[in-house]
């Protein structure tokens, strides 16, 4: 058995390291470290509790909507406050393009470039990833910039900038959109279903949308979606058999996505991709341990839980707690999301499966990028433009509030408790939080740990394009994973 | 690598990524071509290089030797100093060092050092009371010179670092300035008293506001979203902050203000530390943050004689979330 170190783990967002244990020229044990911690839970504390809506953005350059919606959110219920429907479904709105230029990025700046690696030269798609996909230099890269720029003008219209905005509210949005704004963010959805038609899927949405069996996504494969970008993806990943890399049965976590009073766009639950069972989410359930964290201990309840580095503790490794479920790992993202809502090509490459995998982590990305960049449209279309956009909330309330939402990498919840118009306690648990997770008391590992045992490595030792895919397929966050 | 070409090595250390995001977001063609067309090199960039691991770690120690030539060295992020000095807090994965080791190791070596937003400015939100993590920026703790680099560090070409502050700067601010240094046209004098760009910090983000003729009346808007003054109740700080932020556009067309919530002045050390970021503190009913250049006395008379002439159509404006009173003159020219 020899041990590697794999680091700075790039491509993702912030820094990641790696540890492998290695037998038989194939990954026997994994562990990964979060080598970042900056305090945001000890900043918080003392404050007044609306601050959060300044402080608690700035954890994530990338998800900064995301973390301000699960601040408003965690507020919104300390406060008892409606919010204006203009103001969530413009939120609504802002949200999805920041998730969908999340997806984007993802898949274009940071997964696909490893498929133009050295490593797979010789390979029959090698030189055709290699012209769209390398890293910086590929035909893709400027294209992708330019789309994602083009929609992240919906920030400016209706979040004033990105990231980090104030705009998001207890009550609502901050802007009220008049009708030529309206038109704009017509424009802009447009523009991007016209992008994902025209590069990604090389079809009308309709067509990917319409997949719901594993042999329809082949034949659309090697059919009229031959020419994108997914299509590309789908087939690399077949010939590499991504499938049965970087496998994990845990069960699959969404707190719902797209809230509105009528309910969410994509349901909230737990998944089981071992059985096909699905089950109500109970947040209650939710622990974090920290026996191997860099942390001290104290209650594992998020609403009691306190944050206090140690960094001299022994058996620790990572700055990250371990999230548990009903005292298990959970995996998030978009790949939970559709499971639990039900998508059926997600859930039915599940059953082949088993398990979660690379193969179903980015198709689950894609589809969903394809679902919301049809439902934005319609959001934008929604604002009702001689309503009020923003509710206006009180400013100081004692109790505790909980804002659970899903960001582009998956659940993201802010418990908040307030006295005195202050802020007593502040937890925030992040997607990556729970895909990252280290082991917890009982040594049992976390999601890409378990996921990251079996990758063959063919003599590339740490550099192993296997471990670089299993890693980036969850998109991991790791500015907010230790926040 | 081109040869000629000017080579920058971008870092993230106690930050969060937003800097980078908002990179991104720069030409019209897309980034990559922009630094391409200015004739800029990346050496590696945590986002986007292809390297990773090992292959990262033999671009940076080739710059540690000397072997590569580095013209700019751009870190995101606080310098993270804690525990104890350790810098602990924010190793570089895999090389077993702390980031505030790889800061000045790899400063010695730039042409120039850019800090690349609030947090690597000032030290940012990382250091916000109680600063758990003992952040700093490269050349300066708050507003204090110093930092992980020390107030006498100055990079081979005798600069101080270059400052380009903002929580996220706009991508305008940063690439620019990286322009002008692959130009060679960026001399000390173009740096203010903080080390910050002039171009951009010679200007407070109040100028070109939409909301500027409610400012002039002191018609205030009095919750979130609605349309007046955001700066005497509502916590604006923009008359005091340096930016030309609302004569730029930021993703397209916006800006904070325009965007209906208040310049929390992330361009300036110790934003961070605000309390109340929406309620303008006040003594006796009068606003402690009046623009700094005027006297006091002179503001308080123009703001009483001005609200006093306020226009029935501004006051009325300033509460509401639309316009509720269009300009007389808007709907029927004068013939």
């Amino acid at each position: 058995m020899t041990r590697l170190l794999v680091g700075p783990f790039n491509r993702v967002e912030g820094d990641l390291e790696v540890s492998l244990d290695i037998k038989d020229d194939a990954i026997a044990s994994a562990r990964v470290t979060t080598p970042l911690y900056r305090g945001f839970e000890q900043i918080l504390v003392g404050r007044p509790a609306v601050d959060a809506l300044a402080i608690a953005p700035r954890i994530c350059g990338i998800c900064s909507v995301s973390q301000s919606m699960a601040a408003a959110a965690a507020l919104r219920a300390l406060y008892g406050v409606a919010p204006a429907r203009n103001g969530i479904v413009a939120a609504n709105l802002a949200h999805a393009a920041e998730n969908m230029a999340d997806h984007l990025t993802h898949f274009y700046i940071f997964f696909m470039p490893d498929f133009a690696r050295a490593q797979y030269a010789g390979q029959a798609w090698h030189e055709a990833a290699m012209r769209r996909f390398k890293a910086i230099e590929g035909a893709a890269a400027n294209e992708v910039l330019q789309a994602r720029r083009r929609l992240l003008e919906i920030m400016g219209i209706l979040a004033g900038k990105w990231p980090h905005s104030l705009a998001f509210q207890p009550g609502g949005t901050t802007c009220a959109v008049d009708l030529g704004q309206k038109a704009q963010l017509v424009a802009i959805a447009r523009d991007f279903r016209r992008f994902l038609e025209a590069s990604v899927f090389a079809a009308p949405l309709e067509a990917p949308l319409d997949l719901k069996t594993p042999e329809e996504l082949e034949r659309f494969c090697e059919g009229r979606g031959a020419d994108g970008d997914f299509a590309a993806f789908c087939r690399i990943a077949r010939a590499l058999d991504l499938e049965n890399l970087g496998r994990a049965a845990n069960p699959l976590m969404s707190y719902g996505a797209y809230r509105d009073e009528t309910g969410a766009f994509l349901n909230a639950g737990v998944f089981d991709p071992l059985n096909g069972a699905l089950s109500p989410l109970d947040a209650r359930a939710i622990r974090e341990d920290v026996s191997h964290a860099y942390m001290r201990d104290g209650p594992e309840e998020p609403s009691l839980a306190r944050t206090e580095p140690f960094v001299d503790k022994p058996d620790a490794y990572s700055f990250a707690k371990a999230p548990r479920l009903h005292g298990r790992p959970a995996e998030v993202g978009a790949i939970a999301r559709l499971a639990v809502h039900g998508h059926p090509l997600v859930r039915a490459l599940l059953e082949r499966s088993r398990a979660s995998n690379v193969f179903v982590r980015v198709v689950a990305r894609l589809i969903e990028l394809a679902m919301v960049a049809e439902a934005a449209e319609g959001w934008a279309k929604a604002l009702a433009l001689n309503e009020p956009f923003c509710a206006s909330a009180p400013q100081e309330a004692d109790g505790d509030g909980v804002g659970l939402v899903e960001a582009a990498r998956g659940s993201l919840g802010h418990w908040l408790g307030a006295q005195k118009g202050k802020i007593r306690a502040y937890q925030i648990i992040a997607p990556t939080t729970w895909n990252f997770s280290p082991r917890d008391a009982s040594g049992v590992a976390g999601p890409v740990e378990q996921a990251l045992v079996g990758a063959p490595l063919e003599g590339h030792g740490a550099r192993a394009a296997s471990v670089q895919h299993v890693i980036r397929s969850f998109d991991p966050c790791m500015v907010c994973t230790a926040h | 690598m081109s040869a000629g070409a000017f080579n920058i090595l971008w870092l993230q250390a106690g930050s969060c990524g937003g800097c980078t995001m908002s990179m991104l977001e720069h030409g019209s063609g897309g980034w990559f071509r922009e630094l391409d067309t200015l004739g800029v090199n990346l050496l590696w960039h945590p986002s986007v290089s292809e390297e990773t691991g090992t292959e990262a770690r033999v671009v940076l120690e080739r710059v540690e030797a000397g072997e590569t030539p580095l013209h700019a060295l751009c870190i995101e992020g606080a310098i993270l100093c804690g525990p104890d000095g350790t810098g602990f807090f924010n190793r570089l994965a895999g090389t077993g060092r702390a980031m505030l080791d790889w800061a000045r190791a790899l400063a010695a070596k730039a042409d120039y050092c850019v800090a690349i937003g609030s947090c690597a400015t000032f030290g940012g939100v990382p250091a916000a009371d109680p600063d758990p993590t003992d952040a700093v920026g490269l050349q300066y703790r708050k507003a204090v010179a110093g930092g992980a680099l020390g107030a006498d560090y100055r990079s081979r070409r005798g600069l101080p670092v270059i400052n380009i502050a903002g929580c996220a700067p706009h991508p305008g601010w940063i690439m620019e300035t990286l322009a002008a240094l692959a130009l060679d046209v960026l001399t000390a004098d173009d740096l203010d008293a903080l080390g910050r760009p002039k171009f951009y910090v010679d200007h407070l983000a109040h100028h070109g506001c939409s909301r500027n003729e409610f400012y002039e009346f002191k018609a205030s808007a009095e919750t979130l979203s609605q349309r007046g003054c955001l700066m005497e109740h509502l916590g604006c700080k923009a008359t005091q902050a340096a930016g030309d932020c609302n004569q730029r556009g930021w993703n397209g067309s916006g800006s904070c203000t325009k965007g209906g919530f208040a310049c929390i002045a992330c361009t300036s050390p110790g934003f961070e530390d605000i309390r109340d970021y929406h309620r303008t503190p006040k003594i006796g009913g009068v606003p402690i943050g009046l623009p700094l250049d005027m006297p006091k006395a002179w503001f308080m008379a123009l703001a009483a004689l001005s609200k006093s002439a306020t226009p029935q159509r501004v006051r009325k404006n300033a509460t509401a979330d639309h316009v509720v009173v269009p300009p007389r003159g808007a709907r029927r020219p004068k013939e």
